[in-house]
């Protein structure tokens, strides 16, 4: 199924994550990746879901989300004209003998090595949903120990902010 | 994304102006604007006063004890002390329903909050503007499992329009004002304020009105021009158009520019459950209910039309059936206030998102432009067709020869009632004889649950519409299994003053669980059987019951005592009364589209299909 990737710019008040989430599994919506966090405005939070449905439940997402009180403004992003990053730390399994060789491979993603320990490595890399899934592919052979990723923030190209036209209106 | 925002920064003086044009909510009277110092549970009663509002359902209890207090002084507030909070919460929605003001009901916190869970889910299905208060424990034990700690407000999320939890006194005036807004603007719904004890103890100021500041809520868009005009050319080009009406109609209080449309178009019309009284039953070109238990000729026609002009209404399943061969051969105009309602079971060829009273205006309006441009169009041959399908299969029902059917009954209650009364139903068999042998000529003159299908909504709700039109005939056309659940109110109806009319409609049984036994179940009648009134029981029995309550009651078995007693009952208007109506326990509602099947496939008796289907 297609994923698609909605901003939902939410007022920062508490409940407001229950209330979405609880939308979502209410009406059988899959998330893939929820991202939540303040805004340049303080009483603004921007929530980045990525949703795993068909065009037309997708319609129902975005209609249902902005009849909750507390939504702002619904933007569907498009992949061509936004950029999207998730942030991952991966804990390898490295000793003496294969860590140049790690952490060749980590820069070669412009990854960065944030944390040594005699028997593993931390690596930090942001990118698109690809590049952070190729980066685990080629270290999976050196033996993952740990990972985290975080939800996919993203914003669109240009100078337009989606933010601005929402508090102007608010 | 649309950008066109419009945001909702209004003042109550702003929403008490809308409200004057549309009585949604009480109209706010003058109150000064200066700050009085008082406590939290003081200033939740003034703000009630100051919204206008006249009559609150509740129970009281630990956590909401402080607001009972400022409301015992209140002049303006009238409490009804309920018996249980869901009859509370039925009878806001029935006084909502009869009256197009907002029903408030009151409960503590906890268990009395967990039992106003049903009618605030009712509501929102059925878009009833309600506003629930409930006390909640001290803020500082919010978390703990606290004695009759519930998170109401997590609980109500998904049935709600908004909910708040309020911990601050000084923000009990904002939420109340909010509250009332969020319910009677936009599509109508339940919002539940939950207050915690120490908002309602500590020490605040009043003033009104408070600021409101929704930037998110922008309840109502005027429907758009284009889309308008692109339905009226829809209904021009159409052979077979037919309007599908729903609740939302009754709701926007349209029925009398839609009385103008369907003259002025003669395009023929169908009337859903939530719609019953949009159209006048006599309209000839009324074609009755459709859905699972409609007529022939309503559920035929939106099978066979090349055209559904649906307003108010939101192709629910037990209308559509089968939902990929509904009305198969048919564009679809819709109109509605919820967008999220427009294309969710059904792609709309004609979207148009708006207060049905302004689409239907602006529909009469382009409508008859086109007339005058193109002449009007004409739909004799369909007008003709669904004519015969309305004179060739009237919803009716065979008379058993022993014992009293309860179709006749609730036909001689309508006949002998009139217009002028209000029907409120229970859920199940008696529900849908209501809604097909009463005739309706009045919106709001019929009251039920649709959307949820309650079973008790009946006696709280009538008391509800009793309150709210004292002048009125309440009837409540209840099932003896519906009337176990929800009877405890009647004391709050005789210690009151609501003197509401029961109509027991007694087969002993839960009818519509054993209809469906009888149909798919092999007659195997597990659990069904109330042991009310056939063999030889009656437990308990209706007429000692209603005695002790202190109601007028008494028992109708035989068909020649219909008339006299629904005589005898609509001269009683000191105290409530209860008929309890011993009925045949086999009769059925017909027709019936068995669920998950096609509308093609309507029955109109057992294995008895239209005689077209025989034919074929």
């Amino acid at each position: 199924m297609p994923k698609n990737t909605l901003s939902v710019l939410v007022e920062n008040k508490p409940g407001v994550l229950a209330r979405i989430a609880a939308l979502f599994s209410r009406r059988g919506f899959n998330i893939d990746s929820l991202a939540v966090g303040p805004t340049e405005h303080p009483d603004v939070s921007r929530m980045t879901v990525v949703v795993d449905v068909d065009e037309l439940p997708l319609e129902q997402v975005t209609k249902q989300l902005n009849k909750l009180v507390e939504v702002l403004k619904v933007v569907e992003l498009e992949p061509q004209s936004s950029v999207q990053r998730q942030i991952v730390l991966v804990k390898v399994r490295a000793d003496a003998s294969n860590r140049s060789h790690i952490v060749e491979t980590a820069e070669l993603f412009r990854a960065k090595v944030v944390d040594v320990a005699s028997d593993s490595l931390t690596i930090e890399a942001t990118g698109k949903v690809e590049k952070i899934q190729a980066l685990l592919g080629v270290l999976e052979p050196f033996g993952i120990r740990e990972l985290v990723q975080s939800g996919v923030v993203a914003v669109g190209r240009g100078p337009r902010s989606i933010t601005d036209r929402a508090l102007r209106s608010a | 994304m649309t950008d066109s925002l419009t945001s909702t920064k209004a003042s109550p003086a702003d929403l008490a102006a809308q409200n004057r044009q549309r009585p949604s909510a009480p109209a706010a009277p003058a109150v000064p604007a200066v700050p009085e110092p008082c406590t939290g549970a003081q200033s939740l009663v003034k703000s009630l006063e100051a919204i206008g509002v006249d009559t609150v359902f509740g129970l009281p209890g630990g956590a909401i004890l402080p607001a009972y207090d400022p409301l015992m002084d209140s002049t303006k507030v009238r409490h009804i002390l309920v018996r249980h909070e869901q009859g509370a919460g039925h009878a806001a929605e029935g006084y909502a329903v009869a009256s197009g003001r907002i029903g408030v009901c009151m409960a503590t916190s906890g268990p009395g909050a967990t039992n106003l869970v049903t009618p605030i889910a009712d509501a929102y299905m059925d878009s009833v503007p309600m506003v629930a208060i409930t006390g909640q424990v001290n803020s500082a034990a919010i978390g703990t499992d606290a004695f009759q700690e519930a998170d109401i407000r997590g609980i109500t999320m998904p049935i709600t329009k908004h909910n708040y939890l309020v911990t601050n006194p000084d923000e009990i005036p904002r939420a109340i004002a909010e509250a009332f807004h969020i319910a009677g603007t936009g599509r109508p719904g339940p919002v539940l304020v939950d207050i915690s004890k120490d908002a309602l103890t500590g020490s605040t100021t009043f003033s009104w009105p408070p600021v409101i500041d929704l930037p998110g809520y922008r309840p109502v868009a005027r429907p758009h021009g284009k889309q308008i005009r692109e339905a009226a050319r829809y209904i021009a080009a159409a052979r077979q158009p037919l309007f599908y009406i729903g609740g939302g109609v009754i709701r926007a209080r349209a029925s009398e520019v839609l009385r103008t449309l369907v003259d002025l178009t003669q395009i023929p019309v169908v009337t859903t459950l939530m719609a019953r009284g949009a159209v006048p039953d006599s309209h000839p070109l009324h074609l009755g209910m459709p859905g699972m238990h409609g007529s022939v000729a309503a559920v035929t026609a939106l099978q066979k039309t090349d055209l559904i002009i649906a307003l108010g209404t939101r192709f629910d399943d037990r209308v559509t059936g089968q939902l990929s061969t509904f009305a198969p051969n048919a564009k679809v105009i819709h109109a509605d206030i919820d967008p999220a309602e427009i294309s969710k079971n059904r792609t709309a060829d004609v979207p148009i998102v708006g207060d049905c009273k302004d689409v239907i205006t602006d529909l009469i309006e382009a409508i008859t432009a086109e007339q005058a441009a193109h002449g009007a169009a004409e739909y004799e041959a369909w007008q003709a067709t669904v004519a015969e399908w309305k004179e060739t299969y009237p919803v009716g029902y065979t008379t058993t020869p022993d014992g009293l059917s309860p179709q006749y009954v609730i036909e001689r209650l309508g006949a002998l009632s009139g217009p002028e009364a209000t029907y409120v139903a229970g859920v199940g068999q008696h529900q849908m004889w209501a809604a097909q042998f009463v005739q309706y000529s009045r919106p709001n003159s019929w009251i039920n649950s649709g959307g949820l299908g309650t079973m008790g909504f009946a006696v709280p709700a009538a008391m509800g519409a009793k309150v709210a039109e004292p002048h009125r005939t309440v009837w409540a056309i209840d099932g003896d299994g519906c009337f176990q659940m929800t009877n405890q109110e009647l004391a709050t109806c005789v210690i009151n003053d609501i003197p509401i009319k029961v109509a027991v409609i007694n087969n002993s049984s839960l009818g519509m669980v054993r209809q469906w036994q009888t149909l798919f179940y092999n007659e195997r009648y597990s659990n069904t059987d109330l042991h009310t009134s056939h063999n030889q029981q009656r437990i308990p029995d209706f007429v000692k019951l209603g005695d002790a309550y202190g109601c007028a009651s008494w028992r109708v078995e035989r068909p020649e005592e219909v008339d006299e007693a629904i005589i005898k009952a609509l001269e009683i208007n000191d105290r409530p009364v209860v008929i309890d109506f011993v009925v045949h326990r086999d009769a059925m509602v017909w027709p019936m589209v068995p669920a998950g099947v096609s509308n093609d496939k309507i029955l109109i008796a057992r294995g008895g299909a239209p005689l077209w289907e025989r034919e074929a």
